[in-house]
C-alpha cells in the first residue's frame, strides 16, 4: 500500500549547495569517464565554457539556425540525450568572445557520452565545437578526447535549486499526457 | 576482407564444446612466459584452421592477455601506453562504475583473477571430458617446462542437462541473441539487425561510424585484435527457484515470473511473440527468436518488462546507436547440475562468459553501467538488472499489467560475480611478435 501521508519529493522545492569544484568529498560516484558531478534538485546538467576562435562569431549564429531547423524537422532527434534545457550564451570578455553551452539533463551526460558524439555528427552539427579553441580535431572517432574538452571546460555549480525537484522530463510529459487525457475523457462526459 | 588466417577462432565461431577448461596464469619472468606463448602457438585455431577441421578437432584453444601481461612478456612501454586506459586500468580498478561493489567487489572474488600478478588466459574448449584430461595433462607437461609460469586457478566448464541445446543453471536457453560480422560468411538471422561492420569486434577494420579508433601500437600487435571482458557470475538456483515457488502459485504462474525476469520463456521463445503462453517451437527456431522489436511491439512492457534482462541487454529499436553497443558473447557454464526439486548444495555453480568487443569503455562497460546496473534505466526508478544486476535486496522488478502494474520487493541476487577481468586478444601474427620480442630478427 502506498504511503499517501509521505509528501512526494517533487512537492517540496529545494536548494543544494555544492563545495568547490563541484564534488561532495565522501560520495564521489565513477563514471566511465571519471567522476559524475552530482544530482541536485535541478538534475543533472554541465555548464561549459570556452573561448571560440577569433573570428567565427557568424558560425554559431548559423549553428542555431541550423539546429532550430533540425528540431523543427526531428522533433525527437536530441531526445538520446535527456534533456530539460539546452542554453547557448555567447559573451565577451576583455574584447575575446567566449561561449556558454548550459544543459539541464536527467541522467548524467557521461552515460551517453558516445550517442552525443554520434548525435552531433549525424545531425551535421560538428561545426559549434570545431570553432572553440583547444577542441579536438579527431573527436568523431576520439570519445575519451571529446570527454577531456568538455571536463577541462566545465564549470561546476556552487548551488542548484529545484521547484519540483528530481522530476525528470518524461515524468512531467506523462504528467500533462495524464492531464489531457483527463480532459478528454471528461470532455465525453458532457 | 577478414584476415581468417589470423583472427582467432573464437571471435568469429563457437567451438561444438560440452567441457572446457580456463587456465589463470602468472609469468614470473619475460622470457618463461614467451616460452610458454611459443609452445601454445601451434594450438591455438585460427577463424579458417577451426572452419576447415571442426569435424575432426576435438579441442580448441585461445589465449590471451591482461595488460600486466603484455608487460610481463616485454612489451616496452612506450607500446603499453597506446592501449585505451580502461585495459590499462584492468576490471579491478573499473569495479565501482561497473557495479561490482558489496558481495560482488573483487575482493570477494575467488579466482585470483583480481591479482595484478593475472597475466594470462589460455581458454579450452573441449567436445568432451575425455578430451579435456588429455589435453589438460599435455598443457601440465608444457608447464613442467617453463619454469617461471604459475597457475593462478582453473575453472572447469561443464554443459547441463538436457545437452541438446544451450541453457544456463536457472534453465534459460541461451547463445540467442549473437551480431553477425559483415564478411564473416554467416547470414544474420531475422530480426538481428543486419551485419555489422568487423571494427565494432576487430581491431583495424571500419566501424559503424567510419575508419575507427587509432590504434594500439604497434600494428602487428593490435591488428586482428579483441579486447575480452571475463565474468565469473554464480547463480543462486536454490534462491531463484524459492523466489519461484514464493511469487508464483501454480507451475504456470511461476513459468511466467521467469519469463518476465528474463524477456523469454526458458525455452527461449520471446514474450513479444508469446505474451501467453510458451511455445517451445519458437524458442528452438534461429529464424523466429530473434524476429522482434519493442518500440511499434511492445512500448509499454507488457509483454517484456522494461527492466527485464533481455531489453536491457538489447535495447533494440528503442535504444540510440545500437549497433554501436553489440558485444560478441562466448563461455560455457561450469559447477554441477541441479535437478529440479533438488535443494540447493551450496556449490557454486554458473556461468562463466566473456564479453568481446572493439571498445571495452563503449561496449562492455556501457551495458555494465547504464544497461545493467542503472537504476533508473527506462525511467524504473529502483531496479536492476533482475538476473545480472547488482542487487542488494532493496530494489524491485515491475512488470506492466493491466489493469496495474505487478511489482516485487526486496528482489534477492539470483547471481553474484566471483572473478573478471579485461584480456587482450591478439591476432595470432601478434602472438609469434610477442613469442619472439626478446629476438628482434
Amino acid at each position: 500500500m502506498s504511503d499517501t501521508s509521505k509528501q512526494p519529493e517533487w512537492s517540496k522545492p529545494a536548494a543544494m549547495a555544492i563545495p568547490k569544484g563541484g564534488f561532495f568529498a565522501d560520495k564521489v560516484e565513477q563514471g566511465r569517464y571519471g567522476p559524475i558531478f552530482p544530482k541536485t534538485p535541478a538534475s543533472y546538467g554541465f555548464t561549459i565554457i570556452a573561448k571560440i576562435i577569433p573570428g567565427r562569431e557568424p558560425v554559431f549564429y548559423e549553428y542555431a539556425r541550423n539546429l532550430e531547423n533540425a528540431v523543427a524537422g526531428q522533433p525527437d532527434c536530441l531526445a538520446v540525450l535527456k534533456l530539460h534545457y539546452l542554453r547557448w550564451v555567447l559573451f565577451p570578455i576583455k574584447g575575446e568572445i567566449y561561449f556558454m553551452y548550459q544543459g539541464i539533463f536527467d541522467t548524467d551526460f557521461d552515460k551517453y557520452t558516445e550517442d552525443a558524439v554520434a548525435l552531433f555528427s549525424t545531425l551535421g552539427l560538428r561545426t559549434v565545437f570545431e570553432n572553440l579553441e583547444g577542441f579536438p580535431a579527431d573527436w568523431q572517432t576520439n570519445a575519451p578526447a571529446f570527454v577531456k574538452f568538455v571536463r577541462e571546460h566545465q564549470c561546476p555549480s556552487f548551488l542548484e535549486y529545484g521547484e519540483y525537484p528530481f522530476v525528470s522530463a518524461e515524468e512531467i510529459k506523462k504528467a500533462l499526457r495524464l492531464k489531457a487525457s483527463f480532459s478528454n475523457m471528461l470532455d465525453h462526459m458532457q | 576482407m577478414l584476415d581468417f588466417d589470423d583472427i582467432q577462432y573464437i571471435l568469429l565461431t563457437r567451438a561444438p564444446a560440452l567441457n572446457g577448461r580456463y587456465i589463470f596464469l602468472s609469468f614470473k619472468r619475460p622470457a618463461a612466459g614467451r616460452a610458454w606463448l611459443a609452445a601454445m602457438l601451434e594450438k591455438v585455431h585460427s577463424v579458417k584452421a577451426m572452419r576447415d577441421a571442426v569435424a575432426q578437432d576435438k579441442r580448441w584453444v585461445t589465449v590471451a592477455f591482461t595488460w600486466n601481461g603484455l608487460r610481463a612478456l616485454g612489451v616496452d612501454e612506450a607500446s603499453l601506453a597506446t592501449f585505451p586506459e580502461e585495459f590499462r586500468q584492468g576490471m579491478v580498478e573499473r569495479a565501482p562504475m561497473l557495479g561490482d561493489t558489496g558481495t560482488n567487489h573483487p575482493d570477494n572474488w575467488v579466482d585470483k583473477t583480481a591479482s595484478p600478478d593475472l597475466h594470462a588466459i589460455a581458454v579450452l574448449f573441449t567436445r568432451d571430458g575425455d578430451e579435456r584430461m588429455r589435453a589438460t595433462i599435455e598443457h601440465e607437461k608444457l608447464l613442467a617446462q617453463c619454469v617461471g609460469v604459475d597457475v593462478l586457478s582453473t575453472l572447469d566448464l561443464e554443459a547441463t542437462p538436457p545437452f541438446e541445446y544451450a541453457h544456463d543453471h536457472f534453465g534459460y536457453r541461451d547463445r540467442l541473441s549473437q551480431p553477425v560480422i559483415e564478411g564473416s560468411c554467416d547470414a544474420p538471422p531475422l530480426g538481428s539487425g543486419g551485419t555489422l561492420k568487423p571494427g565494432e569486434f576487430i581491431l583495424g577494420y571500419e566501424d559503424e561510424s567510419g575508419p575507427g579508433p587509432v590504434l594500439p601500437q604497434p600494428d602487428i600487435l593490435s591488428r586482428n585484435g579483441s579486447y575480452m571482458a571475463y565474468r565469473r557470475l554464480a547463480e543462486h538456483v536454490g534462491t531463484f527457484r524459492d523466489f519461484l515457488r514464493a511469487n508464483g502459485q501454480t507451475p504456470e504462474e511461476q513459468e511466467l515470473i521467469a519469463a518476465k525476469l528474463m524477456g523469454r520463456w526458458r525455452s527461449g521463445a520471446p514474450l513479444v511473440l508469446a505474451p501467453q503462453r510458451d511455445d517451445a517451437a519458437l524458442g528452438a527456431d534461429p529464424q523466429r527468436n530473434n524476429n522482434f522489436n519493442y518500440k511499434e511491439d511492445d512500448p509499454h512492457g507488457y509483454a517484456v518488462p522494461l527492466g527485464s534482462h533481455i531489453r536491457r541487454m538489447n535495447p533494440r529499436d528503442t535504444a540510440a546507436n545500437i549497433n554501436r553497443r553489440r558485444m560478441i558473447r562466448r563461455g560455457a557454464t561450469y559447477g554441477t547440475y541441479l535437478p529440479d526439486g533438488t535443494p540447493d548444495d551450496g556449490t557454486e555453480r554458473g556461468i562463466a562468459a566473456f564479453v568481446i568487443c572493439s571498445s571495452l569503455i563503449r561496449q562492455f562497460e556501457f551495458a555494465q553501467n547504464v544497461w545493467v546496473n542503472d537504476k533508473n534505466f527506462h525511467e524504473l526508478g529502483n531496479e536492476r538488472d533482475p538476473i545480472m544486476g547488482n542487487q542488494d535486496g532493496t530494489l524491485e522488478f515491475t512488470f506492466p499489467t493491466r489493469p496495474i502494474r505487478k511489482k516485487f520487493t526486496g528482489l534477492p541476487a539470483f547471481t553474484s560475480v566471483r572473478g573478471g577481468a579485461y584480456f587482450f586478444l591478439p591476432g595470432l601474427g601478434a602472438l609469434r611478435w610477442l613469442a619472439a620480442l626478446d629476438n628482434p630478427n
